[in-house]
Parts: C-alpha cells; sequence; structure tokens
C-alpha cells in the first residue's frame, strides 16, 4: 500500500500518545507508526476526486445546528455522575493529585 | 500575526539604565454568559451548588452523548459583538480543543477556532492612572469573540495527595474576547477590562462578578525598546481583579527588562500570577506547551444566523454605558467625573433620571407639559426617561405646537440635575456603602423630590438637610414629615431672627464692641445666632440683621 508523503514517523506517535497520556512501550513507536500510514494512504486516495468548486463542509448534511431553549432540564443526579468514577468523597470525584 | 504600531505614551515609558522601554499588553477575557441552562446541556448554572449536583452525562463526557446548543447564548454573544462594535459572522463553528486534564472529562474542549461568531471591532477606554488624572480615550481594537465551554473546578487542599473535582462549571458558556495588543500600561489594561465589564453588564450578556469568576483575564504581555521590533510574550493566566492585572503587569515587565539587560532571552510560556506574593511564576513552559489539534467538532452542525435576527438584536440594544456618559454630560451639564460615576449603572442611572424628572416637572408645573413635545434644536434636545408614558406625550403634543422651544427651561432642570446629582454622589453613595445597599435602591426610597424643594423654598437651610437625609434613609418618612414632625423649619421671621440676634449681643458685649474693629468676628456671631436657633434661622437673614446691629 502507498504510504503518504511526510508520514507519521515514531517520534510523531511518541508525542501524541504523551498529548492523549497513552502509555505506548517503545518497541510498539514505530509498528504503530506505519499502521498509522497505512490508514492515511488508504484515505488520501479520497484526494483523487475531483471536489472543484465544491464548500468544504463539516458534516454529512448541509444544514444549521439545531437549537434549544434556555431552560434548566437536566442535572441533580450526581450519584449517577458518579457510579462509574474509580473514586468519589463527600460529592467529588477524587483522582490522583494534579499539581506538586 | 499580531502588529503593534501604536508607541506608548512617554509617561509610561519604562526607563532603566539602558535606555527606555514600552510595556505591550493583549488580553483574553473570559465572560460566563448570563444563561439559566449551560451551553450544550440543559444543566443549571447557578453559582455555589452542592459539587456535581448540575451535571448532565453531557458535562460527565459519557460516551454517546450528543451536545445541543443553547439559543440564548448565541443570542448573547450576538448582543455582546454589537457592545464591541464588531463584524457579526453569520456563519460560525465549534471546534474541539483536544488536551488533557482532570476537570475536562470530555478530553476535549468545545470552543471555536477557525470560524468565530464574531470577528473584529473595537472599543475606546479611558485609562485613569493611580492618582485620578484621567488619560487621552484610547482605541482598543478587539480580535474576536468566540463562545466555549468552561472546565469544572479543582481542589487540591481537601487531600494531601489527591485532587477533588467538581463539575458544575464544567459546561458553562464562556464568551473569549480577545484583544489586539493595543495596550500600553497597565493602567490601560485594567480600564480595558472595566470597559468590558461595564459593555457586558450594560447588555445583561454577564454578571460581571470578578469575584465569582465570571468575569476573569488572561494577561499576554512583552517589552520593547518604544516602537521597536516586538519582544517575546508571556501569558498570565486567569487574573480576577483590577489591581491584580495591573500588579501583575508591573511584575512581569520588569522581569523581562531585568532578564533582556542581563543579556538573556525571554521563554515564551505561560505564568500564573500570586496575588500573596505579587508576582508571577511559571506554570508551564514552550516544551509542554499544548498542541491542541483543533478540528471540527462532529457532533455539532455549524451556527448559520439569519440577517433578520441579527437585525432585531441590533435594534433592542440598550444604550450604551459610553452613549449614556456623554448625554447625561450633554443633557444635565455634568463634569466627566460625576457623568463617569453615574453612568455605567443602568439601574442607578434610571432611577437617578426618574428622580431628576419628577423633580423638574413638579418645579415647571403647568409648564411642564411643552417639554413633552420638544423637538427643538439639538443642542437642547432632552431624552425624556421611560418612565414618563407615550400617551401623555401625545397627549401634549395635541396641546402645543410641535416646535415649542423649551431652552428657556434648560438653566431649570440643569439645576435640578445638579442638586440630585450631588445628593446621589454625596449622601446616598456614603450611606449605600455603609449599608451595603445598593445605592439605587437607597435614591428610590429616599425623597430626593422632597429635599429639593425643602431648600429650593427656603423652609430648611442647607445645612439640616443633611440630618432629614438621615432620617429619610432610617426610613421615617417624606422630606415634609420629618421637617414638620421635628420643627425643624427655618425661621424666616425677621422680628424672631431680630430678638435672638438683640440677645446674642447682649450676652457677648465685649465681643460685639471688638467686632467693630475685626469684621472676622461677624463669623462666630453668626455661629451663636445659629446654635440659639437650633441651626433653623435663615443664614442670609441671620448675616443682614447682625450687620447692622454690629455696625458692620
Amino acid at each position: 500500500m502507498a504510504h503518504p508523503k511526510n508520514g507519521v514517523t515514531a517520534e510523531d506517535v511518541k508525542k501524541i500518545a504523551k498529548l492523549s497520556r497513552l502509555h505506548v512501550e517503545a518497541d510498539r513507536l514505530q509498528p504503530i507508526a506505519e499502521d498509522l500510514n497505512g490508514i492515511l494512504g488508504w484515505i488520501e486516495q479520497l484526494g483523487e476526486v475531483d471536489v472543484e468548486g465544491v464548500e468544504p463542509m463539516t458534516s454529512a448534511v448541509d444544514m444549521a445546528a439545531p437549537l434549544r431553549a434556555d431552560k434548566v432540564t437536566d442535572g441533580g443526579k450526581r450519584d449517577d455522575v458518579l457510579k462509574n468514577a474509580p473514586k468519589s468523597d463527600d460529592g467529588f470525584f477524587v483522582v490522583p493529585r494534579s499539581v506538586e | 500575526m499580531f502588529i503593534a504600531p501604536r508607541v506608548a505614551d512617554k509617561k509610561d515609558w519604562i526607563t532603566t539604565d539602558t535606555g527606555d522601554w514600552e510595556i505591550i499588553i493583549g488580553l483574553e477575557v473570559h465572560a460566563q454568559v448570563a444563561s439559566e441552562s449551560k451551553l450544550f446541556s440543559g444543566s443549571a448554572t447557578e453559582y455555589g451548588s452542592a459539587p456535581n449536583t448540575q451535571v448532565s452525562l453531557v458535562d460527565a463526557g459519557m460516551p454517546g452523548m450528543l451536545p445541543v446548543v443553547n439559543a440564548y447564548c448565541i443570542e448573547q454573544a450576538v448582543k455582546t459583538g454589537y457592545g464591541l462594535n464588531a463584524k457579526i459572522n453569520l456563519f460560525s463553528r465549534f471546534d474541539r480543543k483536544n488536551y488533557f486534564y482532570v476537570d475536562l472529562p470530555q478530553g476535549y474542549q468545545i470552543s471555536q477556532f477557525e470560524h468565530p461568531i464574531v470577528g473584529e471591532g473595537e472599543i475606546e477606554i479611558l485609562p485613569i492612572d493611580g492618582d485620578g488624572n484621567v488619560g487621552d480615550p484610547v482605541l482598543v481594537g478587539i480580535e474576536r469573540l468566540h463562545l466555549e465551554q468552561d472546565a469544572g473546578k479543582s481542589v487540591h487542599d481537601l487531600s494531601p495527595d489527591e485532587t477533588y473535582v467538581d463539575l458544575n462549571r464544567c459546561g458553562v458558556a464562556l464568551m473569549e474576547i480577545v484583544s489586539k495588543p493595543d495596550m500600553r500600561s497597565p493602567e490601560e489594561a485594567s480600564a480595558y477590562v472595566e470597559k468590558l465589564r461595564g459593555i457586558v453588564r450594560a447588555l445583561g450578556t454577564c454578571d460581571g462578578d470578578m469575584e465569582k469568576g465570571n468575569l476573569r483575564a488572561d494577561v499576554n504581555v512583552s517589552v520593547r525598546r518604544p516602537g521597536g521590533e516586538l519582544g517575546t510574550r508571556c501569558e498570565i493566566k486567569n487574573v480576577n481583579s483590577m489591581r491584580f492585572i495591573r500588579q501583575a503587569i508591573n511584575f512581569e515587565a520588569r522581569r523581562h527588562i531585568d532578564i533582556l539587560e542581563a543579556g538573556g532571552e525571554i521563554d515564551q510560556e505561560t505564568r500564573l500570577f500570586d496575588s500573596v506574593k505579587g508576582e508571577t511564576r511559571t506554570m508551564r513552559s514552550k516544551e509542554d506547551a499544548h498542541d491542541y489539534r483543533y478540528f471540527p467538532d462532529p457532533d455539532l452542525l455549524p451556527i448559520k444566523l439569519e440577517q433578520s435576527f441579527v437585525d432585531k438584536i441590533k435594534a433592542n440594544l440598550p444604550e450604551m454605558p459610553d452613549v449614556r456618559k456623554a448625554r447625561f454630560m450633554q443633557q444635565y451639564d455634568m463634569d466627566e467625573y460625576k457623568a463617569r460615576l453615574l453612568s455605567p449603572d443602568q439601574r442607578l442611572a434610571n432611577v437617578l433620571e426618574d428622580t431628576i424628572f419628577e423633580t423638574f416637572s413638579a418645579r415647571l408645573g403647568d409648564r411642564s407639559k411643552a417639554i413633552l413635545t420638544y423637538t427643538g434644536s439639538n443642542e437642547n434636545k432632552i431624552k425624556l426617561p421611560l418612565s414618563v408614558k407615550s400617551s401623555e406625550v401625545e397627549k401634549a403634543t395635541e396641546l402645543l405646537h410641535s416646535n415649542y422651544d423649551t431652552s428657556e427651561f434648560i438653566p431649570e432642570l440643569h439645576d435640578v440635575a445638579k442638586a440630585i446629582n450631588n445628593w446621589t454622589l454625596g449622601p446616598v453613595f456614603e450611606f449605600a456603602s455603609k449599608s451595603s445597599e445598593d445605592p439605587a435602591d437607597v435614591l428610590k426610597r429616599t425623597d430626593l423630590k422632597g429635599l429639593y424643594f425643602a431648600i429650593f423654598n427656603d423652609t430648611i437651610s442647607g445645612k439640616i438637610a443633611k440630618g432629614v437625609f438621615e432620617k429619610m434613609f432610617a426610613g421615617e418618612g417624606t422630606a415634609d414629615e420629618i421637617i414638620e414632625r421635628d420643627g425643624l423649619k427655618q425661621v424666616t421671621d425677621m422680628g424672631a431672627i431680630e430678638a435672638m440676634v438683640d440677645e446674642v449681643i447682649a450676652g457677648n458685649a465685649a465681643q460685639a464692641e471688638k467686632a467693630k474693629e475685626n469684621p472676622k468676628l461677624l463669623g462666630f456671631f453668626v455661629g451663636q445666632v445659629m446654635k440659639a436657633s437650633q441651626g433653623k434661622a435663615n443664614p442670609q437673614a441671620v448675616n443682614k440683621i447682625l450687620r447692622e446691629k454690629l455696625g458692620l
């Protein structure tokens, strides 16, 4: 399969993993980069389609966002919201310390 | 990229052994939209509720939940855009700003990157230095205003090795207002935030409460040689008072200059302001700077506004503080200082104008009808307060010719306005601050109209008026009721005053002799007579009779 020009490097994978807080073993960086390049190369085939004069769209449907009225219709479900949390206390989510 | 053509006033330069420096400042202000519910969910936005009680599954970032845009928030952003004299974009779009943090359960913030709802604008600010001197007006460019979600709140002091997270604020709508780097001094920066706050409060789009964090500023600071090449900037996050904004800028500018003069380089970084120490410190350096990987949020369709929708918002904008200030100065002959204090708060301004007009029309009596139909030349034009009903205007229009010249009433209006303004700026503000009341409420429940006429008709002297006000403030009744009840009516009976004068002269015969040589002693006698009358004697009459009796 054709790989894209200036494709993803092992270094890029390391950076993206860090930004996403994902742990990737060093020996997996290169294989993942190759996988991603495979996917990107496949997607690049879309470049062959002629889109001359077509406005870029961010969704598959050409319509404006539906809007809702400013009414309180949700919330008040603290216990539901906390249900999946590994730890909670006194109504708060409790997570490992995020500052020094 | 940003350009910064304006060179700071020389007075704002920082001069060191190596020469002059100027500070370049740009601000990003986050103003919380005063909506009932969040930007993309129906959870409440109320401040101070128990942790995680105002969180929906959308706010908690649960899989499969879809955001739906709050129409009211869109409207408030457009309104604020008009307040900033900015371009409204009929097409805008939401993007995902990806970053990882404990109080952002989605793993991204929904914001607007490429297509903000409001584009470039411009506002005028009036910087005021520490001594209250008003500088020249400065035009500050607005780069953009976009809508985005707020994050949750992290609490670090409930456990030594854990962070507690409350998502109540998560998803609340914010308007991020980005300025151009057009400010050159700490005073200009705080004047800009003050101006923004005035605008959003006048529009009702944000309550502007900085203590609650409903309006907060990120400050971008760099230094350069005056007019020279731009330096590297640092961003100081979440500064939440006008004073802290000035402190943070002063500290940061000095820090930059010290580094540059020692031959160093400024690292582009994000810093925190420590309000206790009055200094800034590194929060994160460029190396860990976020790579936000923005992309259009696939959960949300673009926002497309109808021209008729934005036109309607524009047509219904309230009077902006600057316009009101200029009108107050012109219409009521106020100086800049008084207008600056009395015009920003819309409610106070409304109550004040109602009071002025009630008093004014009472003073005009029958002539007041003429005012209602006034359409004379522009410089004398009077804008009637809302309390004057349109039916009254119509009725009066029938009675009088439409180009009736009311310029003859202007001095009377100015006289009334001057008195009411001074009472408001003096006792009303003073007592309101003592009792932590809204000055508008104090103004509304004290009878300044009655007080005005009591002085105007010489019923009481100005000296006694303050005491009457104090009693009105305490809820003891109208001016007339208090004056009547406490027997405060000024003594204008010449015979009675003469008797008091005689008594005082007789009791101070030696002084009276001296007074003939030394007219300055007159003051002593006036004081004694006023005291004898318990302040009720008409001071002009006392003066006149004393002069006669003492042969002055």
